[in-house]
C-alpha cells in the first residue's frame, strides 16, 4: 500500500498513524523503530509507543489485545487475518494503523 | 460534598453518547451552552469535585475505537488532562481490561483528594489524588460472587457508590449483582438485598443477583438508603440490612434514577418509566416524582417538561446540586436537558436535540472560574 510517505530505510520499520492519534505521538504521523531483522507486530507496537503510553492505550487494552475497532495492516493485510500480534514485520516495511468503521 | 453552596454561578456538565457539553448559569434558569468536548466519544460518567478550593471536572470518556479513559479539567473545560499512564487501568494479573467508567464519585469534604469510581467490568476503584490515579478495590474484585454477577442490558458495571461520613460504611450497587456493603472502608464486602425482588430470576428474592439501577443515601438520616430497581423502589433504614417497598403512589415502579436531597431528611426523587418492556415515561407523560417523607407519599412534578415525551432517562442522567433550594437536573435519551432551581417544582429546558444524555452533574462555582465566553 502506498501511503505517499517516504519509505522507511531497510534498517527500520515505520508505523503510520491516523491523524486523530497523532497528537498522542507528539504530533508525528509516523513512528519508526530500528530493526535489523524481522520483528513481531507486538514488539513493534511496544517499541514505538514506549514513550507514548496514552497512544499505546488507544491501540491495545491492558491485556495487550488490539482494540476491537483498531485495524493494523501489514503489507495491506489486517493482522487478524495474519498471525495477529505475532505477525512478522520485516525491516523496510510499513505498518498502518486505521480505525475501522464503527459506531452510529 | 460539603455544605450549602454560596457561589454565584452554576455549571452543569452533560455527558452524551457523542460528547460532553457544559452549561453555565447565574441563576439556574438562563443557561449558556458550550461544546461539544470529546466529540464522537461517549461520556457516561462525570464527577465535579469542588473540594480543595478548586473545581475539577472528571469525565469518563469512551471511544468506540480507542477505548475508555478518564480526563480531568481544572479550568471548567478550557483544557483537559489525561494522566500519562491512565487514571484507571486494570493491574497485571487480573487479565481484565477497562470497558467503561460508569461512576465518578468525589468523597466527603473531610477526605479531600479521595474519589471513587465504579466501572465495567464490575469493579470499584479509589483515588487519593483527586482522580488522577485509581487503585482497584481488590476486596470486591476478588469476591467469590464475582463469577455469578451478570450484565444488564447496558453492560455489567458497578454504577453506584455511597460512602458514609465516617468513610467506613460503603455501599456499592451493581447491575446485575445487587447491593453490596462494606463496613471496613471497602476491604470486605457482603451482599445486602433482603427484601429486594429479582423477578427475572427463578428465586425472586435471592441473596444477590438483583438488578438494582441506582442507590442513594439520605443526607440526614444515618443508615437510610433508597434504591430504584429493575422494577421496585425501596428504602432501607438499617444500612441495607433490609429493604421495604416505597413504590406505592408512583405511576410505575420501573426506572433508573434515584436522587436524594443534599441536606434534608426524607427527600428523594425518581423518574418512573412504564416497565422493563416499555421503557418510556408512563403514557408518554414525563414527570419527576418527589417524596418528602421518605417514600410514604410522592408528588408528581412536570411543570416545564415536554409533553408528550417518549424518551427514557438513564441512571446517571439526573443529579442534584447543593444549593438552597436544591437544584434538580436531568437529561433524556432524546437529548433534552432540564434544570429546576426549586427542587423540581418548575423545570426549564437547558438544551434540546443533543445526543442521548448519559450523565449530568451540576455544581455551584464562583463566576471568576468560568471561561471568558461564559461570563456575562
Amino acid at each position: 500500500m502506498n501511503t505517499g510517505l517516504p519509505a522507511p530505510p531497510d534498517s527500520a520499520i515505520s508505523v503510520v498513524l491516523p491523524s486523530v492519534l497523532q497528537p498522542l505521538a507528539g504530533g508525528q504521523s509516523v513512528l519508526t523503530a530500528p530493526a535489523e531483522a524481522a520483528v513481531t507486530v507486538a514488539w513493534l507496537l511496544d517499541t514505538v509507543t514506549g514513550e507514548y503510553p496514552a497512544l499505546s492505550r488507544r491501540l491495545r487494552d491492558e491485556t495487550g489485545s488490539v482494540r476491537r475497532y483498531v485495524n493494523i495492516y501489514v503489507n495491506g493485510n489486517e493482522i487478524r487475518r495474519l498471525q495477529g500480534l505475532v505477525t512478522p514485520v520485516a525491516p523496510g516495511q510499513e505498518v498502518l494503523v486505521i480505525q475501522s468503521v464503527a459506531g452510529g | 460534598m460539603g455544605g450549602m453552596a454560596t457561589a454565584d454561578s452554576y455549571v452543569l456538565a452533560i455527558g452524551t453518547k457523542k460528547g460532553l457539553w457544559l452549561a453555565t448559569s447565574p441563576d439556574r434558569k438562563d443557561w449558556s451552552l458550550s461544546g461539544p468536548h470529546f466529540l464522537m466519544s461517549e461520556v457516561p460518567s462525570i464527577g465535579i469535585d469542588t473540594r480543595d478550593g478548586r473545581t475539577r471536572i472528571l469525565v469518563g470518556v469512551r471511544s468506540e475505537h480507542w477505548g475508555p479513559t478518564v480526563f480531568h479539567s481544572d479550568d471548567l473545560g478550557e483544557t483537559w488532562n489525561e494522566p500519562e499512564n491512565g487514571a484507571i487501568t486494570f493491574p497485571d494479573g487480573t487479565d481484565a481490561a477497562l470497558e467503561r467508567v460508569w461512576q465518578i464519585y468525589p468523597d466527603a469534604d473531610s477526605r479531600p483528594g479521595v474519589v471513587w469510581a465504579g466501572c465495567e467490568p464490575i469493579s470499584v476503584w479509589k483515588s487519593t489524588d483527586g482522580g488522577e490515579h485509581f487503585e482497584l478495590n481488590t476486596g470486591l474484585w476478588d469476591h467469590p460472587h464475582r463469577s455469578e454477577w451478570g450484565a444488564g442490558y447496558g453492560g455489567a458495571a458497578a454504577h453506584s457508590i455511597v460512602v458514609d461520613p465516617t468513610g467506613e460504611k460503603v455501599h456499592v450497587a451493581m447491575s446485575t449483582g445487587g447491593v453490596y456493603r462494606s463496613l471496613d472502608g471497602g476491604a470486605s464486602w457482603e451482599p445486602r438485598n433482603k427484601g429486594i425482588s429479582a423477578r427475572f430470576m427463578p428465586d425472586p428474592f435471592p441473596e444477590f443477583g438483583q438488578c438494582v439501577h441506582k442507590i442513594a443515601a439520605d443526607a440526614a438520616v444515618d443508615g437510610r438508603l433508597y434504591a430504584q430497581n429493575h422494577h421496585g423502589v425501596y428504602r432501607s433504614d438499617d444500612d441495607a440490612e433490609s429493604w421495604e417497598s416505597i413504590a406505592e403512589g408512583l405511576p410505575a415502579d420501573f426506572g433508573f434514577v434515584m436522587l436524594t436531597h443534599p441536606r434534608r431528611a426524607g427527600t428523594a426523587w425518581v423518574i418512573p418509566l412504564k416497565a422493563d418492556g416499555e421503557r418510556i415515561p408512563p403514557d408518554g407523560k414525563l414527570a419527576v416524582h418527589r417524596t418528602d417523607d421518605a417514600g410514604a407519599s410522592w408528588k408528581r412534578l412536570d411543570a416545564g417538561l415536554a409533553n408528550p415525551e417518549y424518551n427514557a432517562v438513564l441512571r446517571d442522567a439526573a443529579c442534584v446540586d447543593e444549593a438552597e433550594p436544591a437544584g434538580v437536573y436531568f437529561g433524556t435519551r432524546g437529548g433534552s436537558v432540564y434544570a429546576s432551581a426549586d427542587e423540581g417544582e418548575n423545570f426549564t429546558e437547558v438544551a434540546s436535540h443533543l445526543p442521548d444524555v448519559l450523565c449530568v452533574r451540576a455544581a455551584a462555582v464562583t463566576a471568576a472560574l468560568l471561561p471568558a465566553q461564559s461570563k456575562g
